[in-house]
């Protein structure tokens, strides 16, 4: 997908166009340009043809097309001569567009679901589930010979079960998608009906089915009166559903106690009229319901609101923490009579090339109440993350600690650039040691570090690791087990989203659209005064 | 590391030009504090290493026996049983194979980009460096789900490039290649003078030769910067990593290692700090290689951001 087409060999010779040559014009082209742009090309070309396979395999046109179109346009954009910015663009753009905008764009539309635990597929896959889950053995239930197997791995692959029918002998493949005959020739089985061997299926052995014993019995094969479930790893049976779906009233009836739970496609489950609901159901939009319930709802509001001036906090003193710190460092070696600067410097960067994430399990532990180094030296046993301010304290030393060699770093750089004739003709005016650095240096400063500090604060509102890594939120008011003194917003979504409670997908993303657009507001109009700030001083 | 003594120093304090006013103001308040705040800062950003250190020299290698200074004896045996117990080869490779390939591309597709955004004119040049900005501060792994969704089709149509692979991994990463450096970069660009492509293109240069014999080798301050960075980012990532890499044998050295130590904290220690000593090897080797480059490139990239 690159282009490459500059030659190692002379260049030949360009015939002139005109006085002016016209911008960005395509140039001359080389022998060595040429070949490894066909090399290029033809490796491009080869890597689609090896895509479109499995998708053929799959019967997946659309991707087919798409796969198709793509190769195509980059063939074109590469060999033509035409749109040179582009040829420029679009490498970096297409892995944009591929891993970052469309899962963005897909989780905003998921924030107007109700996507999540219980309401992950279609009506149709909910009714199939409900019944297949209240499948029981009732007496004269058809028993089969059962023989687990998968199509991959033993270990991991996808299980299927193997079914005999007691009656007819025939042999039957069965997963969660439904039951399908094989052929008599692909299997062979044994004197009790029970397959040993069959073409494009491996067989578990005992051992290997033991460990996989709760996904056997947890495997229902659906089918028309209710499912087939495993009874051991020998033998299956297959029950009736005690609750059906009857498509005239849109509804499931329990056979047994006769209730009936009514279809509601506002909510996408099915609810009985006494209010109860069934665990299953299914994916439906929900409008704004999610976006508006972190206004409304009391019980998120609130601590939504106190999470996010914690956020705000944390992220400022971050990046203001480190900032200071780092430049007060930068500050003192900035002076040729300091000896041993470059030992000093040396050691002062250390920090940033240790690895973060196992330096904020490494801080964890410093602070952990019963073994932690603070604790041991102190003579103490306080339990830092157990009060919400030590909490938040501790987790702002880490980050200054993680975050203060950058800056020390990029303020020796800045430093350095700032002409010292400035400095040197104020303290002729007669200006003070502190009056030149606070009213030419950090000035100075300031415009050439501010992009970065804004970039900073943005990376830290949202550093997840920071918290997840350390605190993980505690400590947790006793009546809201969901948010923690020290969560961010991002680890409060996480938790939201693939925490204990059940995954609540659609609502994570309706806050992760609050916190962009939060960012975003306040990189604009921080971006915008320090555009004018350095109209100013420029 | 040690490339952060500047050329020359050009402040004003105590050097010669200052004036005799300055002779006499004592060492203490010239040079004195300057040495406080560097013992104090150093002390601050040792202590933890140092802690880390003796934790996986300590024989026990339990957390409740450590302390800042190794008290029990010195052993290297965290440093065996981390090889003997745990896949840790296997994730350091994979690790260094991973940030390594994601770090290399990224910098090659935003030096790209940066070209094109620094010296082209075009439709929807503004627009583009707009969206960069504001598509880079969605936090992506939000979009973790959907990520998840998106590469459970992967797995099942091309498995090479699916969950438990490196590639898949990169794939991932390389989405974010444009947002991350491409504003930086583009800054460098903007600094080199016109002239000299402008020139080149008189000679008759192409833009592709006017690029990668040119510019890239003017701009190396700012792709060292950049990969260095590039590199950090990647071998440290662990949310998006802990959801692809769930085998043994695929994982990456955060993925591993918080395995190591998540339930195990206490007596699992001495490894993990083994580990941590290990993890830092590669990014100070990098830091080492691309020394000569780091304070120009970070100073540069500051100031245009």
């Amino acid at each position: 997908m690159e282009n490459r087409e500059f030659g190692a060999g002379p260049a030949t010779p360009v015939p002139h166009r005109g006085p002016v040559p016209p911008r960005h014009h395509a140039g001359p082209v080389t022998v060595t340009g040429l070949a490894v742009k066909v090399v290029v090309l033809g490796l491009t070309v080869g890597i689609a043809v090896w895509a479109a396979f499995p998708l053929v395999d799959a019967g997946a046109w659309a991707g087919l097309t798409l796969l198709v179109a793509a190769t195509a346009g980059l063939c074109y954009l590469y060999l033509t001569r035409r749109y040179v910015p582009a040829k420029y663009l679009v490498p970096g753009t297409l892995f944009l567009l591929a891993f970052q905008v469309l899962p963005v764009l897909y989780t905003v539309a998921t924030a107007f679901t109700n996507f999540g635990d219980g309401h992950r597929g279609s009506k149709q896959e909910a009714i199939v589930a409900i019944q297949t889950a209240s499948v029981t053995q009732v007496p004269g239930s058809t028993e089969y010979a059962l023989a687990v197997a998968t199509t991959g791995d033993p270990a991991t692959g996808p299980l299927v079960f193997l079914l005999t029918d007691p009656a007819t002998g025939t042999v039957s493949v069965g997963d969660a998608g439904g039951l399908r005959q094989l052929a008599a020739e692909d299997v062979t089985v044994d004197a009790g009906g029970r397959v040993t061997a069959a073409r494009g299926y491996t067989l578990l052995t005992i051992g290997q089915a033991g460990a996989r014993s709760e996904e056997i019995t947890n495997l229902a094969v659906p089918t028309a009166g209710g499912a087939i479930r495993s009874a051991g790893l020998s033998r299956a049976y297959e029950g009736k559903a005690q609750r059906t779906y009857d498509a005239g009233c849109d509804c499931i009836r329990d056979a047994e106690s006769g209730k009936v739970w009514t279809a509601d496609a506002d909510l996408g489950a099915f609810v009985a009229a006494d209010g109860e609901r069934l665990a299953q159901g299914w994916k439906v939009g929900v409008g704004f319901q999610n976006l508006t319930r972190v206004v409304t709802d009391p019980n998120i509001s609130g601590p939504f609101l106190r999470t996010l001036i914690w956020n705000l906090c944390f992220a400022v003193a971050s990046a203001g923490g480190t900032f200071a710190l780092g430049l007060l460092c930068a500050l003192a070696l900035h002076s040729p009579r300091v000896r041993g600067r470059t030992i000093y410097r040396v050691l002062l960067i250390l920090p940033y090339a240790m690895p973060s994430f196992a330096m904020l399990l490494v801080w964890r532990d410093m602070f952990n109440t019963d073994f932690g180094l603070l604790n041991n030296l102190l003579g103490m046993h306080v339990d830092w993350f157990g009060n919400a301010w030590s909490a938040r304290a501790a987790v702002l030393l880490v980050q200054l600690w993680l975050g203060f060699p950058y800056m020390f770093l990029v303020a020796t750089g800045a430093l350095q650039a700032i002409p010292a004739q400035l400095t040197e003709a104020a303290s002729v005016d007669g200006a003070s040691r502190w009056q030149s650095f606070r009213r030419i240096t950090l000035p100075l400063l300031l415009v050439a570090l501010s992009p970065l500090l804004i970039a900073s604060f943005a990376y830290n509102f949202n550093n997840f690791n920071a918290i997840y890594l350390t605190t993980e939120g505690a400590p947790f008011p006793a009546d809201n087990p969901s948010v923690g003194a020290t969560d961010l917003l991002i680890t409060y979504t996480y938790r939201l989203a693939f925490g204990g409670q059940g995954a609540q997908y659609g609502f994570a993303a309706a806050i992760s659209i609050f916190i962009f657009t939060l960012v975003a507001i306040i990189a604009a109009v921080t971006f915008r005064r320090t555009r004018q700030q350095e109209e100013v001083y420029s | 590391m040690t490339a952060v003594a500047p050329p020359r120093d050009r402040t004003d304090r105590g050097g010669p030009s200052a004036g005799p006013r300055r002779a006499h103001r004592s060492w203490v308040s010239e040079v004195g504090w300057r040495h406080l705040v560097g013992l104090l800062a150093v002390a601050f950003s040792l202590f933890p290493i140092l802690f880390v250190v003796s934790a996986a020299v300590n024989p026990l290698g339990t957390l409740s026996s450590t302390g800042l200074v190794p008290s029990g004896g010195i052993s290297g045996e965290n440093f065996a049983n981390l090889f003997a117990r745990t896949a840790f080869g296997r994730w350091f490779l994979n690790s260094v194979l991973v940030a390594g390939l994601a770090s290399a591309a990224s910098v090659f597709l935003s030096a790209l980009a940066a070209y094109a955004f620094s010296r082209m004119r075009f439709l929807g040049r503004r627009i583009g460096l707009l969206s960069l900005l504001l598509i880079q501060m969605f936090p992506q792994f939000l979009a973790i789900v959907a990520i998840f969704l998106i590469f459970s089709t992967v797995t099942d149509l091309w498995p090479e490039i699916g969950f438990n692979t490196p590639f898949g991994l990169i794939l991932v990463y390389l989405g974010g290649a444009l947002g991350a450096n491409t504003w930086l970069m583009k800054g460098f660009f903007d600094t080199l003078p016109r002239e000299i492509d402008e020139s080149a293109t008189m000679d008759g240069a192409s833009h592709a030769q006017v690029f990668f014999r040119i510019m890239l080798p003017l701009v190396t301050p700012i792709l060292a910067v950049t990969a260095l960075l590039s590199f950090i980012t990647t071998i440290n990532e662990f949310l998006v990593a802990s959801v692809f890499l769930t085998d043994t044998e695929a994982k990456t050295l955060a993925v591993g290692m918080y395995g190591l130590i998540d339930g195990e904290r206490n007596n699992n220690f001495g490894i993990f700090a083994a580990g941590t000593l290990l993890t830092a090897v590669p990014t100070v080797l990098l830091f080492q290689f691309l020394q000569r480059y780091i304070v120009s490139g970070l100073a540069a990239g500051a100031v245009k951001g």
